[in-house]
């Protein structure tokens, strides 16, 4: 009973964290402006990771979590860098 | 599907509500990253999924596999750390981005916002 | 001892982290101590101001009221989402003068602020130290800059001063 409850609403979350990567395609493609669509990419980012730990736990296995860090990870990285690009790519135009 | 059946009911019901409640905070951040309308008020939005959304997933992670292996697992931990300190810096260099981006074309969209107790009040009127 | 150990919270958590992310055994407490004390010798090297904590008894205090707040603020963020339209909403900026002015101090509290959903820490200019943040929904300007100087600006100053 309560195992059928648990697969029921990780289906759900992971249908919910979908929607908010959904969601967060949105502001990427619509914009209006590039510092819009990098938070859209930071925002994927953090749903991806948790999706993919949803998915961990369904399968009982842990090797989704080294997955979900080297997405935190790059994560981090990609949009540290591209704000730092906003900030210089503007002074050379 | 394989270890599941072997969680006990209290445990799977609360890994099945830590797991509703952080992803439906992931989505409702990201709806109010859809619905704000300035990019001010869009920084706020993705923070509702790295604090109680990334916090209540990797707490039902913790807590599947403590109970599953019996034993305390606890890197999630290290998920959790890094995702908390390193949200706010790219945050931080988005907004100063931002702000320096609309200093650079609109001049003052932000600094008339702030009103005369602006932050650095001598300075930015000899930068216009 | 100090030489061996100039960062002994860096070397700690370290050690901490090595241990998470393989399983504890003696083997993996050896090589980790050692990869520990070689990354903070090679810290030292680059960086050589190092964080004072003068008070250690606070820092859960510190943790305690974070938690608080960033619970209290995650469900008043997700009210507004969920109102939507139906009640205005007056996002504003808003300028708080600090006057700690320890740079790790700072740094936490530019982590506490952009990591509790409905503020964000916009610019800090060192020289006045005038501080300027967004708050989503800005209801009262003065209590903003009460909440931040009182709860969390006398905690840090205590800590890290």
């Amino acid at each position: 009973m309560s195992t059928t409850i648990l697969l029921w609403s990780l289906l759900a979350s992971q249908l919910m964290l979908a929607a908010a990567m959904a969601c967060a395609a949105y502001r990427i493609l619509v914009g209006p402006r590039a510092q819009d669509r990098v938070l859209g990419v930071d925002a994927i980012y953090v749903c991806g990771m948790l999706l993919i730990l949803t998915f961990g736990i369904r399968n009982g296995s842990m090797i989704y979590f080294e997955a979900a860090l080297v997405i935190a990870l790059l994560g981090f990285v990609s949009t540290a860098a591209l704000a730092k690009f906003l900030m210089r790519g503007e002074v050379i135009e | 599907m394989s270890g599941l059946h072997d969680l006990p009911a209290w445990a799977a019901l609360a890994i099945a509500f830590l797991l509703l409640l952080g992803s439906g905070l992931t989505l409702l951040g990201t709806i109010g990253l859809v619905r704000f309308k300035t990019f001010y008020e869009r920084v706020h939005a993705p923070t509702l999924g790295t604090t109680g959304g990334a916090g209540a997933i990797l707490i039902a992670s913790m807590l599947c596999f403590s109970v599953l292996q019996s034993r305390p697992v606890l890197h999630e931990l290290l998920i959790t750390v890094f995702v908390t300190v390193t949200t706010p810096v790219t945050l931080m260099l988005l907004a100063r981005a931002a702000i320096y981006r609309d200093r650079t074309e609109k001049a003052d969209s932000v600094d008339t916002l702030v009103g005369d107790r602006g932050v650095n009040d001598g300075e930015h009127s000899a930068r216009r | 001892m100090r030489r061996l150990l100039p960062y002994p919270l860096l070397t700690a958590s370290l050690i901490v982290m090595w241990l998470l992310l393989n399983s504890f055994s003696l083997g993996h407490l050896i090589l980790g101590t050692i990869i520990a004390l070689v990354a903070s010798l090679s810290m030292a090297a680059l960086q050589p101001d190092k964080p004072r904590i003068r008070k250690w008894h606070k820092i859960p205090v510190l943790i305690g009221r974070v938690l608080v707040d960033i619970y209290h603020s995650n469900v008043a963020v997700a009210g507004l989402v969920l109102s939507g339209g139906r009640r205005e909403r007056r996002p504003g900026f808003v300028v708080i003068p600090l006057t700690l002015r320890d740079r790790t101090g700072l740094a936490v509290l530019a982590c506490i602020v952009t990591a509790t959903p409905g503020t964000a820490w916009v610019e800090y200019h060192a020289d006045n130290g005038r501080l300027l943040i967004h708050v989503l929904d800005l209801v009262d300007r003065d209590a903003w800059i009460e909440t931040i100087q009182t709860r969390y600006e006398q905690l840090l100053r205590e800590i890290f001063e």
